[in-house]
């Protein structure tokens, strides 16, 4: 068991910027091409955590030419450059499944204030 | 020349590769292997090693056992192997087999002694597709039809029945090799492997590499 631990250890990525369910992120992707790297960012909303160590994952939703997307990432990817924080929701559940019936002016949440 | 290795299975978890890629892997403590004996074609009608892993306590073992230490000045293992090569001139009894037996990105053999199922039904043991469970259907997880009727007579030899499931040696060819890590011992092998946690597994290396 010792010896699995230590080998998550090696993969976890510290500092990770903290977000919650209902914040709005930037998430920014570094994406290959032959053997150019450009950085794509993804901005959306994050309808779920899920808490696993080294496997843990988030999935953000946003509307893109009026079709919903989802994507999963995992949380300790290398690929992920960076994720900002760009606004955070005030939200009472931890999984905003909800949010996929929910279209236009119904789809906005309360803006948390940041004391 | 199938040299090889004894281990034990830690566990799985998932490592990230340069590119970003989620890699599934199996840690296994794998060896290092004493060589206990050897085997030769003069005495014994074919070559082999034979290897140990683990400890055990002296008191533990069977007298012929025990003998079989002393005369190779070697420290009691609990799991004793032996490995078929064509030539073991160039071991020595003592000598230990580590880890750097493998490199990185090799694809090894692993076979393990596969967790048991007890008694299961042909959806677990051969993947029968079964019947609805709702709508009426009386037709659950039953083998169905197994034979005609007046011919034969009888059930062909061979027909997928319910039975004892599991708990067989099993061995998963072309595995590839994640990590080797001499210093704890350890090594990652992508995907899953036959047996349980702290299971015994048998590493060895494909003929054809």
């Amino acid at each position: 068991m010792k010896a699995i631990e230590q080998i998550e250890q090696e993969h976890f990525k510290m500092g990770i910027t903290p977000f919650k369910s209902g914040d709005t992120v930037r998430v920014h992707v570094s994406i290959k091409e032959g053997d150019k790297e450009r950085i794509q960012v993804f901005e959306g909303l994050v309808i779920r955590k899920r808490r696993a160590g080294l496997r843990s994952t988030f999935t953000v939703r946003k509307i893109s030419y009026g079709i919903g997307v989802e994507r999963i990432f995992p949380l300790h990817s290398p690929v992920l450059d960076k994720i900002e924080v760009v606004q955070r929701g005030r939200v009472r559940r931890s999984r905003l499944y909800f949010m996929r019936t929910l279209k236009g002016k119904a789809a906005r949440l309360k803006i948390k204030r940041l004391v | 020349m199938t040299l090889g290795l004894i281990g034990r299975k830690i566990g799985m978890t998932q490592i990230f590769s340069e590119e970003g890629e989620a890699i599934p892997v199996t840690v296994i403590q794998a060896g290092p292997c004493t060589v206990i004996a050897k085997k030769t074609l003069e005495k014994h009608g074919y070559t082999a090693l034979q290897v140990g892993f683990g400890r055990q306590k002296e008191s533990r073992l069977i007298l012929p056992l025990r003998g079989q230490f002393k005369k190779a000045g070697v420290e009691p293992c609990n799991i004793l192997r032996e490995l078929r090569v064509d030539d073991n001139a160039a071991f020595e009894i003592g000598q230990k087999i580590t880890v750097e037996l493998f490199s990185v990105g090799e694809k090894i053999a692993v076979t393990g002694r596969s967790k048991g199922r007890g008694f299961a039904g042909v959806v677990k043991r051969w993947g029968f597709r079964g019947g609805r469970e709702t709508h009426g259907s009386m037709f659950h997880r039953a083998p169905g039809s197994i034979g005609s009727s007046a011919y034969p007579s009888r059930v062909f030899k061979g027909r997928k029945l319910p039975g004892h499931y599991g708990d067989a040696n099993v061995t998963v060819r072309n595995v590839k090799v994640v990590d080797v890590r001499p210093e704890e011992a350890l090594i990652l092998v992508k995907g899953s492997i036959p047996g349980s946690r702290r299971g015994m597994v048998l590493l060895k290396k494909l003929n054809h590499s």
